[in-house]
This record gives C-alpha cells, structure tokens and sequence, in this order.
C-alpha cells in the first residue's frame, strides 16, 4: 500500500537517539574502555537508523538496537583501525557474540550511566569541564549545542571536550562508582554539576530546553541512587522551581513575587511529581538541596499566599541553616522570620550579613523597613536592590515598587 | 595498572610550623611507615627528597655553548622538594596515595600519569 512510510523521520530519530544514547554510550565506553571510540560508533548507529527507519519502522527496542549497532560498528571501526585485539575481546563482553547480528531484543546491557555519571563528574576535572562532559555524553547534546547553551565559541568548547577527554585517558580517570568513603563527597560533585545546568537554563535570557535537560539528567540519576535523599531532593526542588516559571513574569515582563503569583498557572504536574520523590523513603537524613525541596513544597502546597505554612518553613530554614550557614541562607530564614515573628525581628537578623552587592538582600530589607513604616529608608532600599538587579524584570519590579513608596 | 609521579611541592602558602626535634622525628616515622606500606603493596617504585634550589645549577646547552649558571630554573613560587613515582590501578588510586602523603609531609602534591606506561 502507497502511503507515508512505516517509520520515523530524521528529526524523530534525531530525538530517540539523544533520549537513548547516554544508555548506549556509557555501555560502550564500558565495553571499549574508549570515549572517542564509542561517539564514533554511536554517530556510526544513527547514520544505519537514518537509512533504515523510516522504511523498516522503529525497532521494538530502540534503545537496545543502538546499544547493538554502535558496538558492532564499534568493532568495525577497530579492526579497521587495528587498535588491537584485546579491545574487541573487551567488546564481545558486551553481551552477544563477537560476530554481528545478534538480536537486538533479546539482550539486556546493564545500565552503566551512574559509572558516566561519576567519570563526567570526577574532581580532577575543572567544573566547566564537568558540566560539558556531562552534557555531551549523558544528555546527547551535540558539541556546538553544548558551546551555545553556555554562550561559548563552538572552536573553544569543542577544545574544553577534547582536552576533558584526553585528561580522562592519560590519568586514567576511572569509569566506576566511588566507593562508600568517597561517596558523599562525589556525589554532591555530581549534584553541583547538575543544579548548575538548571540554573544556566534560567538566566534571564531563559533556556528551557537546558532546564528539561538538567531535570531529565535529575531524574536518570534519581532512579540509579533511589535511596540517596539528595538525589531525591535535587530532583524535587528543580521540578517545583521549574513547575512555577509561568507564574514569575507579568504579561509585561515584570516580574511577580511569589506571594502574588497567579498559582493557577503552575504545572500541577510536576508538582505531583516532586511530591512523590520527595514521599519516597531514603536511606539517611536530609542534606541542603533536600531541605530547599521541602521548603519549596511547603510555598506550592499552600493555595494562596496567606496559607502558606510560614511556621514549617521556618523550621526547616533552621535545618537548613545548621548544615549550610551562609548568608544568603540567613537572609532567606529572616524572610520566613518576617512572617512568623513579625517585620522588626526579621530586620534585626539583617543587621551583620556581608550581603551589600546582593539584589535579594536590598529587596528584603526594602520590604521589611515598608512594613515597619519607614519609608524613606525603604525607597532607598529598593533603589539599591534596582541598581544590582541581575535581570529586566527584576529591575522594573523594584523600580515600581520603591517609587510607590515615593509618592 | 598505571605509573604516576606524586611531585611534593614547596610553596611560600605552605610553608610548614618550624618543629621541634621531636616532632620531625615523628614526621618521619609516618612518611617511613607509609612508605613502608606503598612497598607492601607494590606500590612504590621510587622515591627521593631533593635539595633546595638554593644549590641547584642550570645547564643550557641548546644555543652551541654551554653556559652554566647559579639557581634554580626559574623564579618560580613553588619548587619540587620531592618526589614518589607509584604504581596504581587509576587516578583514584594515586590519588588515595598523595593524599596520605600530603598529609604526612604537610606539603600540596601534584599528581602526573608517566606518558607511554598504560595497560599491564
């Protein structure tokens, strides 16, 4: 029967194959101890999908189909190259025969992303180096999507990957999960990576796309460590952060204060999701990123400003400024003390934080010296919070609110 | 299994405590005692303490004459006062090794693979 061909197109498979391939390529670099390698390989596999796919369809598994393919292009690709024996011997691990067509379907490759994971992440690379890796190998991106989500020249992140990957190679950064002394302090190396992709994603230019990212990574590394409860709570806190972007900004572009936001307009969705990681039990206490979760929670559970439970989130600022005693979490308790114990008392708390170039700082301080009646110390305020602040909306917002105080 | 050169840096921001006799004593004691123990598990290859670049000589033969000068290198802030090259299964590793080192010679170690030495 003449009609649309049975399979996907280019930009579909284009999708599938960035979804599936942090699996395939971890499973890869396991099996032939070689990064470059398994990025030819996987790039080997798309080329095959494009010209099957779409006549053939989808195979019934596609991750696995490219997991097979890259590895017997892999193998190729080293015969071609006489890279070596052991290497292909090293391959025929990988499940299958060393010959070919295996069958796809009925094989099970173990999931080797939290070993990526960890390589991606290790502390002898610089962070920059660690956040590109991770992007590249784990999410898929290609190079020059890498290079523009970080507003770098495509040469110079092409040359940041290549020297990342050399490092890996002459130092022998290993390709295996740390062992329990090093654990935590790995694993908050990881998380770091990951909460900084988020957060890349929300300048004020605003990059969605790096955000989804950032929360599918979350999620990956969430189900591989179940029962660590920062994994859980990183996940929990950039699903409720990201469920309330569509009520920060006015139609005008000002920004909102989450007090007045529209709750309407919040993803409910990833909100009940957020909730259900954080229902999960895990192993050991909280940690920061847990507590901001939870924190987080305790503002979208409310239905509206004044419902909010100021009492809870008090509570777990405290716990929160016990494990992580900044300034800037001391401020953002003062906020909550504003609102449990009154406006003077949150003041007072001020007095003493190093927090003089923080737009944060000046708002808060502009809000609490309006509430107390002394206005003309709080218009001041808000004209230094509008000077520092990092985005349009943020300054617009601040400007409208200390010439109210003006008037 | 790798090799690695675990270079012990002096540098004016770690400029150890001046000790007493009994305290070097015991510093030495845990760098003989952990040397010991890279020996055990075959480990350690080789290691030496150096100088100070006070008495070091510069040789510079690459122009057709040889001219021979006082010092060290350069006037760098940091200088090699030691080394340990070891023989580990990865970076972790040699990793693990420098920094029991570092904690027992109270210096910052810098970790090198040798180029050419993979597999095994």
């Amino acid at each position: 029967m003449v009609g649309s061909p049975p399979g996907p197109d280019p930009a579909a498979i284009g999708r599938i194959f960035r979804e599936e391939s942090g699996r395939s390529i971890a499973a890869l670099i396991r099996a032939f101890g070689d990064i470059d390698l398994a990025e030819d390989a996987i790039q080997d596999a798309f080329a095959v999908a494009i010209e099957r796919w779409p006549d053939e369809g989808l195979p019934p598994r596609p991750g696995a189909w490219i997991t097979t393919t890259a590895r017997n292009r892999g193998i190729d690709r080293i015969r071609r190259e006489s890279r070596g024996r052991e290497l292909i011997e090293e391959a025929a691990m990988l499940g299958g025969e060393e010959d070919g067509d295996t069958d796809p379907d009925s094989e099970a490759v173990a999931d080797e992303r939290l070993r990526l994971i960890f390589m991606c992440c290790h502390p002898a690379l610089s962070r920059e180096a660690q956040v590109a890796l991770t992007l590249r190998l784990l999410g898929g991106l290609t190079t020059p999507e890498v290079a523009s989500a970080f507003l770098v020249a495509e040469r110079t992140m092409g040359q940041r990957l290549s020297r990342a990957k050399r490092k890996i190679r002459e130092a022998r950064i290993p390709y295996a999960v740390p062992g329990e002394a090093e654990l935590p302090a790995r694993l908050s190396a990881v998380l770091a990576v990951l909460y900084l992709i988020y957060n890349a994603g929300l300048g004020p230019e605003g990059d969605r796309e790096l955000r989804d990212e950032a929360i599918r990574l979350a999620r990956i590394l969430q189900s591989l460590m179940p029962g660590e409860p920062e994994a859980a709570g990183l996940l929990a806190l950039m699903l409720l952060t990201e469920a309330r972007q569509a009520g920060r900004l006015a139609e005008d572009g000002t920004l909102v204060p989450l007090a007045e936001q529209d709750r309407r307009r919040w993803d409910q969705g990833r909100i009940a999701e957020a909730a259900g990681v954080l229902a999960q039990p895990t192993g050991h206490r909280s940690g920061p990123y847990r507590l901001q979760a939870e924190i987080a929670a305790v503002h979208t559970a409310a239905v509206g400003g004044e419902a909010t439970d100021w009492g809870r989130i008090l509570g777990l600022y405290d716990e929160l400024l016990a494990l992580a005693p900044t300034p800037v979490v001391a401020l953002n308790r003062a906020v909550a003390v504003a609102e449990v114990r009154g406006p003077g008392a949150a003041l007072e708390l001020l007095e003493g934080l190093e927090l003089d170039g923080y737009c944060p700082f000046h708002a808060a301080r502009a809000d609490l010296l309006r509430r107390i009646g002394r206005g003309e110390e709080a218009a001041a305020a808000y004209r230094r919070a509008a000077e520092l602040a990092p985005s349009e909306a943020e300054r617009r917002y601040l400007g409208a609110r200390g010439s109210t105080i003006d008037a | 299994m790798t090799e690695y050169l675990l270079s012990v840096h002096t540098s004016p921001d770690h400029r150890p405590e001046p000790m007493s006799e009994q305290q070097m004593q015991e510093q030495m004691q845990r760098v003989e005692a952990l040397e010991a123990e890279m020996k055990e598990r075959d480990a350690l290859i080789s290691s030496a303490r150096l100088t100070g670049t006070d008495s070091a000589t510069v040789v510079d033969a690459t122009g057709g004459e040889v001219i021979t000068t006082d010092g060290p290198f350069a006037e760098a802030k940091e200088h090699l006062a030691g080394f340990y090259i070891v023989r580990a299964a990865d970076l972790d590793d040699a990793l693990s090794w420098a920094q029991r080192t570092s904690e027992c010679v109270g210096m910052p170690i810098e970790v090198r693979a040798f180029a050419g030495m993979r597999g095994a």
